[in-house]
């Protein structure tokens, strides 16, 4: 027998699984008890299958490295699922929408008429530092005035268990294939724990994408002609880009395929000739969509694709310039945000954050540095951030520099103990840090994913979750327990 | 259809179809040697030969020994042909097009490029060779199967099977045309009952013996065998078979008049020469004119498509 429940120590954290040694929490005891009951050999054997299931089904991700180029690593999976009460889970799904409808009003209003800054709310001294702030979209307003049509949002729990927005990630998140594959995975290695469960479905997905992306076709056709935009092979989120054409029955298409010809329509290159494309679901960066406005030696956009877009002949998701609000300055403000347009309370929860162009949040944090996570405004990917209490004196002294030297590029946030969940080392288990990346679509109206792609720091005590960085994955599972 | 994953699927079947042929032709030639006299020569040139890729060998290699041909052949990542590049080279096309290919399909040609890689060191010793080699067959045909029982047989399938023909046409004449010309002097005149193991050996490259003995009956002899691997139109590997395989995918393409047009100029071309009858040389020009008119048909493709 492999896991004794009984040694699993989760002093001064917050488990998902587990509420102290030996006792676990309500929602979770089926799967605790089952996983107890497994010997060495049965662990390794559903390790095994699992690795030999991501093996077979492909799921990949590519690392980017300095010298050796890019390469292609075998999916991170760690067979503890993840659970979540689906009565909590409903509370969380409100704030989403909440969250994203307000976030979505202020973009449009920003390219627009700009009254929350007209108001006082928002100061505009921070807009003309944003890089994301497309001076091109200005006057603008999309299809239901919905600028971030899908949205992943990054939620953490302190170790009191209270449940955080770390970041929303309103440019081109990903992701949502791996939770749809993580589902894959789990029930084809423990099909009797969904008997056990009753585990909400996640995989339509895909579907509510197509409908969202079909509602918004400037041609109101049967069947208008949706693509998924992706900037080739080499990218690291390729993997997501094909999967999500594929259960979509769209086709993925790189930009050479596309044309932007002089009526101002987007068109693909066929075996039949040009075709029309009413909707691209673009998952490349605004800098390179379009060589005409934007990067000009760009070989993965298309010209004329945002002249096209403004005359309003092609659907694009998410809109260019959503970014905007991908700001971690602007993170700080959201709580505001949804004051502002929705008159309401925020659902969820901001980590408290410290804005370093502000003079006396700034000096705060060039005191206590050594106590904080320190992010740079417009990176993702977990790239270029300080982790104050995991870092060295040197360390320190150089992002107290780079504040100094760019101040609105920084903000600061106390470092959260994330909570954790029982992850497989070896045959036993051992708490380890994790966050949530539920996905959010909106169109006409708003869907939240079942749960999202959990990720987890596989080193001891390490709080990076992100793949690039050596995290793993879980599946999560929402659960009904109302039946029980 | 997209004509850049038009052409991708084009290329994966040919790929595809290229790494299974030159599993058949290694694992034949392996079984051939066992039955010549050891005095005759045959070794494993001619299999260089039918792929032609001599230049290519001898910049890399000193001998035709049977270790340098099946590094050559098999694993060796300078070699366009070799069967871990066919199936790289596939693995990668199929990436590209997964969203059009079943998703079985997929795992498949993934997992047949992970086994090849995994096991190379089984093709080189003899008694784990035809157990390697014959599973690269095996996997290939289940994707074949796959693909026929469970893809939409619309422009992308007809793609694949215009690859797949293209790619079988191809490596029929090649081994026709070089497993005929072997030896055929030295064995005729010294070993008479070897003539018939010669020929034997050319049905059994392209996997046609037993269908042959069903069909055709008689002593194994030279010109019944052209016959039937050259226009028998019921046996799935003979090239007139794949040539109207070609015709019969490509009528279902739009604006497919030009390439239909050269592909049933190929096929006549084929059915009126008689090419049983051929002597030797003459038989190696008309293989010569075929090869030719499939390079006509692969580029009409290439213009008209993609």
């Amino acid at each position: 027998m492999a896991i004794r429940w009984g040694s699993y120590k989760v002093t001064n954290l917050y488990d998902e699984l587990v509420e102290k040694a030996g006792k676990p929490r309500d929602h979770a005891k089926h799967l605790c008890e089952y996983l107890r009951a497994l010997s060495d050999k049965e662990i390794n054997e559903l390790k095994a299958a699992s690795d030999s299931a991501i093996h077979t089904m492909g799921v990949t991700f590519r690392v980017y490295h300095q010298e050796e180029g890019s390469i292609d690593r075998a999916w991170p999976f760690d067979i503890v699922p993840r659970l979540i009460n689906a009565k909590e889970w409903s509370g969380i799904e409100k704030g989403l929408k909440q969250r994203i409808k307000a976030l979505n009003m202020f973009i449009d209003d920003l390219y627009n008429d700009q009254n929350i800054i007209k108001d006082g709310v928002f100061p505009a001294s921070m807009l003309n530092k944003s890089k994301n702030f497309l001076q091109e979209c200005r006057g603008f307003s999309p299809a239901n005035g919905v600028w971030a049509n899908i949205c992943g949002s990054d939620l953490v729990r302190d170790n009191q268990g209270k449940v955080y927005v770390l970041e929303d990630n309103l440019r081109v998140p990903s992701g949502v294939s791996y939770m749809l594959e993580n589902r894959q995975v789990m029930k084809r290695v423990f099909p009797e724990m969904f008997q056990k469960y009753n585990i909400l479905p996640v995989d339509d997905y895909p579907s509510q994408l197509y409908d969202m992306l079909a509602e918004m076709s400037p041609r109101k056709i049967e069947e208008p002609e949706i693509v998924v935009m992706t900037p080739g092979i080499y990218n690291s989120a390729y993997f997501e880009h094909a999967y999500l054409a594929q259960q979509m029955g769209a086709e993925l298409v790189e930009g050479p395929d596309l044309v932007v010809e002089d009526d101002d329509c987007v068109y693909m290159r066929t075996i039949n000739g040009l075709s029309r494309v009413d909707v691209i679901y673009r998952r490349i960066d605004d800098w390179f969509i379009d060589p005409e406005v934007f990067a000009p030696d760009s070989l993965l956009g298309v010209p004329g694709l945002i002249r096209a877009w403004k005359a309003g002949n092609v659907g694009l998701a998410n809109a260019p310039g959503s970014g905007v609000a991908d700001d971690k300055v602007v993170y700080a403000y959201v709580p505001k945000i949804i004051e502002y347009y929705l008159k309401e309370e925020a659902i969820l929860a901001n980590v408290p954050t410290y804005k370093c162009n502000d003079k006396a949040e700034r000096e705060y944090v060039l005191e206590n540095i050594a106590d904080m996570v320190v992010k740079p405004a417009n990176e993702s990917g977990g790239y270029g951030m300080l982790i104050g209490p995991h870092a060295t004196a040197e360390e320190h002294e150089k992002f107290r520099k780079l504040i100094k030297a760019d101040p609105r590029n920084y903000v600061a946030q106390p470092m959260l103990t994330l909570s954790t969940a029982p992850t497989m080392v070896d045959t036993r288990v051992e708490p380890r840090h994790l966050d949530l990346r539920p996905f959010i679509l909106s169109g006409k109206d708003i869907k939240v994913t079942t749960g999202g792609l959990t990720r987890v720091a596989l080193e001891k005590g390490s709080m990076v979750v992100n793949s690039s960085q050596g995290g793993g994955s879980k599946d999560t599972w929402i659960v009904d327990m109302e039946e029980e | 259809m997209l004509s850049r994953v038009a052409s991708n699927l084009y290329w994966l079947a040919r790929y595809l179809e290229r790494a299974e042929n030159t599993a058949r032709l290694i694992n034949v030639n392996s079984h051939l040697l066992l039955d010549l006299p050891s005095k005759v020569k045959l070794g494993w040139e001619p299999i260089v030969d039918i792929l032609s890729f001599r230049d290519k060998f001898y910049e890399t290699y000193k001998d035709v020994d049977e270790k340098s041909v099946i590094n050559f052949m098999v694993v060796d990542k300078l070699n366009p042909g070799a069967i871990l590049t066919s199936l790289k080279s596939a693995r990668e096309n199929a990436r590209t097009i997964k969203e059009i290919i079943p998703r079985e399909a997929w795992e498949q040609i993934n997992a047949l490029y992970l086994f090849v890689t995994e096991n190379q060191k089984d093709a080189f010793t003899r008694r784990s060779r035809y157990a390697y080699l014959n599973k690269i067959i095996l996997a290939n045909q289940t994707i074949s199967g796959l693909l026929a029982g469970t893809m939409s047989h619309d422009e992308a399938y007809a793609f694949m099977r215009i690859g797949q023909h293209i790619e079988r046409a191809d490596m029929s004449t090649r081994i026709i045309d070089v497993r005929s010309a072997t030896l055929l002097s030295e064995i005729e005149s010294e070993l008479p009952a070897f003539s018939n193991i010669q020929w034997m050996g050319v049905l059994k490259s392209m996997t046609a013996y037993q269908m042959y003995r069903r069909e055709v009956r008689v002593r194994i002899n030279r010109e019944d065998v052209l016959t039937f691997l050259l226009t028998n139109p019921r046996f799935p590997r003979s090239l007139v078979h794949a040539i109207e395989q070609i015709e019969r995918a490509v009528t279902e393409l739009p604006n497919s008049k030009d390439t239909v047009g050269k592909t049933s100029r190929v096929k006549n071309y084929l059915l009126n020469a008689k090419p049983a009858t051929l002597k030797q040389e003459k038989l190696h020009e008309f293989i010569d004119d075929m090869q030719l008119g499939l390079i006509e048909i692969d580029k009409q493709i290439e213009d008209s498509y993609f």
